[in-house]
């Protein structure tokens, strides 16, 4: 339908474009150009020389690509198999094989990694156990080795999630068509199966690079410091806000965030989704042989208890009084419970406050921004979109870098605050870096309500901002609920903006919090319990929403299935 | 290539309580074109799909040249299948898609190649070898589907609805160049339809199914002249049905309803009882009311209800007491029409009578 522009949208666009183009676009910018020139404003490549020059840097430049590289491959490990199992047999693991998706994404992994490393490190359960029965130490969570292990443990359930989806959506006769023509078992899979699934593997995988990229928590609790997320963090925190290193390293992460998600819809350039058409059927599924089962159930509880260990071990952890070279704790306690109990109620607080604006403002965003490019032909609505999507490529400490030297000589209104410090800049850039995610789903609820049902109210006699109201946000609601709980959530474990921006310990919120605690041995024990409290608090969220929704669906299934 | 036969044999499936096929027996000769013919629902594409090994029945054989191959795997049977949506690869161009098959029996480079490049000259596409599916009109699209098939010199080619994506006029292109390739190529070929107007224009001989149940197989003409049952009567062309009495005589056998009064009819297996007879709109002529009544035919008076002018004829619909009957007149340059309301009478010629049973 053609609705001519009018004053009140293009307002709307404008107000929009100015927020992102403040808070995303010139941040990003000042990082880049702060990397290219001098301090008298003469462009210059010499930082990158001086950048290269350094072996620490050179060192964390290779670092951070492998250790994105090998996440993504470990991930595929512990992945494919799962996505493989749930779509070829007909087994009771689906459900398992869902909650061990979602369960790694409620905790991030820095919250566990102190706990990995007491229960997988050299001196850690599972190698006390082993040195014990059969006398070998399995190196696994050394180094490099460690933030791999932990990384690719929290991240896989994105390549699952997706691939899963992907073999959900390939026509049967896209199948059966090749075992007519001959082909069968793993052949089938290499050649027909898994290519038509590669979209949904790549996505999953680019995702996965990109959110190992991002951090930069894990690795410093792990004291993996020659990296370069965390190199930009000490250069820019410890040598000041005017190293040029530290742009350097920042420009380096975009433009490898930007080549991973580049990369994946490159490689599927013209090659175009093999979805289920209209009334076709799903992949056959099949029993599962007997030693079939063995193997695939074997895998599953071999993953599930990976993938628990870090929650076991941050709850075993937080009761614990001592811990250190023992299977177990030597000794249980609530006094980290108590200790947290004095010191967060400002932390919890300050996380409410913050994620609470965030997801606010992310709904209002996506939503304004999902009307303008569904609903109305205003020129520049898909540049909104890109570059309020273009935030995922932006990793944490890059967005806190461009916050910081962008708004360096800003003070907020009426008050004698440099900008930078204050704390309404956390929730900004929560805001931004939870965007991308928003706007998906208030998309994908106003694609739900057909044009028609609009027209009909217009028809009826509501004007188009009765309409909206009336009509477009009830029945957007759903998604727009899911919009503002993801960023909510996921914005109460961001960490890497965090890091860079909190400047008191009274704006601190839970994520740094935990972080802060997990930096000395003696604040283990309340880190965890912290985490605990945390995760508690996310996952109860997220079975909340996921109620919800549930309700919510049921509720209108009638009503879908009219259409 | 030699040519096979196929036989099932008292195939029956079920999902769950669900019976989609009964006690199935059927021969397709060596060479034939067959057509499957039934409404949605009725086991057609089951029973495709029995044969390509797609579907398990509960009970009985599938036999392919004599040899049974119930149990033998789908990549294993060597009976080509052309599926309703083409199932192209969209990942593989139109070579690759088509040189699937003959990679996956191991032939060597060289043949492969050759017999791709036949496979797609057959087709008429050898200029589109290296585009994607995606690039491709429908009508190009199954040219392919039928290509990657046809390339592995399958025993048997299945087609699954073949012309159902296409739009009308192509359709019916299509069908003569289905029929003349399936002539050249002289391989036993079963496809499924529910189009009775594509079947009966080119199969040699036709399965109907309802209800999982065969209902009659015979040919083209068979089934539109002397349909088995009220089922096929209905299904195949359009046809009008009265209930009456059978009775036998000495001569043969007498029909009674109040329609039609009593009208002789040659001799009859069925049984005497409640009875229907059948004929076809195009077998009767109609007059008005008060026109003259030829000998010989069953007269029968009504007033026109409805009109549908369908280019070539006219199709009345005539009520007449307890029933309408449908009426088709050939319609030309000064052939009489009859406007709604019209009282007239319309004429049966006894031996265009059907007698059913069931």
């Amino acid at each position: 339908m053609a609705r001519r522009p009018n004053f009140a949208q293009a307002a709307l666009a404008l107000a929009i474009g100015l927020l992102l183009i403040v808070f995303l676009v010139i941040p990003v910018i000042t990082v880049v150009y702060v990397a290219f020139t001098n301090s008298d404003g003469s462009l210059t490549l010499s930082h990158f020389f001086s950048f290269f020059r350094l072996t620490l840097m050179r060192e964390s430049f290779y670092n951070s690509l492998y250790v994105g590289g090998m996440s993504v491959v470990v991930s595929s490990i512990f992945a494919l198999p799962l996505a493989y199992f749930t779509a070829r047999f007909r087994f009771k693991g689906a459900l398992l094989i869902q909650t061990l998706g979602v369960l790694p994404l409620i905790m991030p992994p820095f919250v566990g990694a102190t706990a990995m490393l007491l229960l997988f490190g050299r001196n850690g359960s599972l190698n006390l156990l082993l040195g014990e029965w059969f006398n070998v130490n399995l190196r696994i969570m050394e180094g490099l080795n460690a933030v791999i292990f932990v990384e690719a443990l929290h991240y896989f359930p994105f390549i699952l999630l997706n691939l899963t989806v992907a073999l959900n959506n390939i026509d049967s006769a896209m199948e059966e068509s090749a075992q007519n023509l001959g082909a069968s078992g793993f052949r089938l899979f290499r050649r027909i199966v898994f290519p038509l699934a590669m979209p949904g593997y790549l996505a999953g995988a680019a995702l996965v690079f990109l959110k190992v990229f991002d951090d930069v928590a894990t690795p410093l609790v792990l004291n993996v410091t020659n990296i370069l997320a965390a190199q930009a963090y000490y250069r820019i925190n410890s040598i000041g806000i005017d190293d040029p290193i530290g742009y350097v390293a920042s420009v380096i992460m975009v433009v490898a965030s930007v080549a991973a998600l580049w990369g994946s819809t490159w490689i599927m350039r013209g090659k175009e989704y093999a979805t289920l058409q209209r009334g076709g059927s799903t992949l056959a599924t099949r029993r599962l042989g007997p030693w079939q089962a063995v193997l695939a159930y074997g895998w599953i509880v071999f993953v599930l208890l990976l993938v628990l260990s870090p929650h076991l071990g941050i709850l075993l952890l937080s009761f614990s009084r001592v811990w250190s070279y023992s299977i177990v704790p030597e000794a249980y306690t609530l006094q980290n419970y108590v200790t947290v109990f004095r010191d967060s109620p400002q932390m919890l607080w300050n996380t409410a406050l913050y994620c609470g604006i965030a997801g606010v403002l992310d709904v209002l965003i996506g939503s304004a921004i999902a009307y303008l490019m569904l609903r109305t032909r205003l020129p520049g609505r898909q540049l909104l979109d890109f570059i309020a999507s273009g935030a995922v490529a932006i990793p944490g400490v890059v967005l806190g870098i461009g916050y910081l030297r962008t708004f360096r000589d800003f003070s907020v209104p009426f008050a004698d605050v440099p900008f930078t410090s204050f704390w309404l800049i956390i929730a900004f850039a929560y805001t931004v870096r939870r965007l991308p995610y928003a706007l998906r789903s208030c998309v994908a609820a106003l694609q739900q309500v057909h044009v028609s049902m609009e027209e009909s109210a217009q028809n009826l006699g509501a004007s188009s901002r009765r309409t909206i109201f009336r009509i477009v946000v009830p029945l957007m609601a759903g998604g727009m609920l899911a919009g503002f709980v993801t960023s909510f959530l996921t914005a109460a474990v961001e960490i890497s903006a965090t890091i860079m921006l909190v400047s008191a310990t009274s704006d601190a919120p839970v994520s740094y919090g935990i972080y802060l605690y997990m930096q000395s041995i003696a604040g283990r024990g309340p880190g965890a319990a912290l985490g605990v409290i945390a995760v508690t608090l996310v996952g109860a969220g997220t079975y909340l929403s996921y109620r919800i929704m549930r309700a919510r669906d049921t509720r209108f299934e009638a009503h879908q299935a009219l259409k | 290539m030699a040519k096979v036969r196929v036989e099932f044999r008292n195939i029956a499936l079920a999902y769950g309580k669900t019976q989609v096929l009964r006690d199935i027996d059927l021969t397709i000769e060596p060479g034939e074109f067959f057509a499957l013919l039934g409404p949605s629902g009725s086991g057609k594409s089951t029973l495709l799909r029995v044969l390509a090994g797609f579907s398990r029945p509960q009970s009985g054989r599938v036999l392919v040249d004599g040899i049974d191959i119930s149990d033998v795997a789908p990549w294993r049977r060597d009976i080509g299948m052309v599926f309703q949506n083409y199932a192209l690869w969209p990942h593989m161009s139109v070579r690759a898609n088509v040189a699937f098959g003959l990679e996956e029996r191991r032939l060597p480079k060289d043949v492969i190649e050759r017999k791709v490049a036949a496979a797609l000259e057959l087709v008429g596409l050898q200029e589109f070898a290296a585009r994607r599916p995606s690039q491709l009109s429908g009508g190009q699209q199954q040219r392919v589907a039928l290509a990657r098939t046809i390339a592995i010199e399958p025993k048997v080619l299945l087609l699954d609805e073949p012309l159902s994506n296409l739009d009308a006029k192509l359709r019916v292109h299509m069908r003569t160049e289905l029929l003349a390739l399936q002539r050249k190529l002289g391989i036993t070929t079963i496809f499924v339809t529910h189009d009775q107007e594509e079947a009966l224009s080119i199969a040699d001989h036709v399965a109907v199914l309802d209800g999982g149940v065969i209902q009659q197989i015979g040919t083209p003409m068979e089934l539109f002249d002397r349909p088995a049952n009220r089922f096929i009567a209905n299904f195949v062309g359009t046809i009008n049905l009265v209930r009456g009495r059978l009775e036998k005589t000495a001569a043969g056998a007498v029909f009674d309803s109040p329609l039609t009064g009593k009208v002789d009819l040659p001799a009859t297996a069925h049984a005497p009882g409640e009875a229907e007879i059948a004929f076809r709109p195009h077998a009767l002529s109609i007059t008005a009311a008060d026109g003259a009544e030829a000998p010989g035919k069953i007269w029968i008076r009504g007033n026109v209800a409805e009109r549908e002018f369908l280019g070539e004829f006219l199709r009345y619909r005539i009520a007449v007491p307890g029933a309408d009957i449908i009426a088709d007149q050939p319609h030309f340059g000064g052939g009489i029409e009859f406007a709604p309301g019209s009282r007239v009478k319309i004429g049966i010629e006894p031996s265009q009578l059907r007698l059913l049973t069931g």
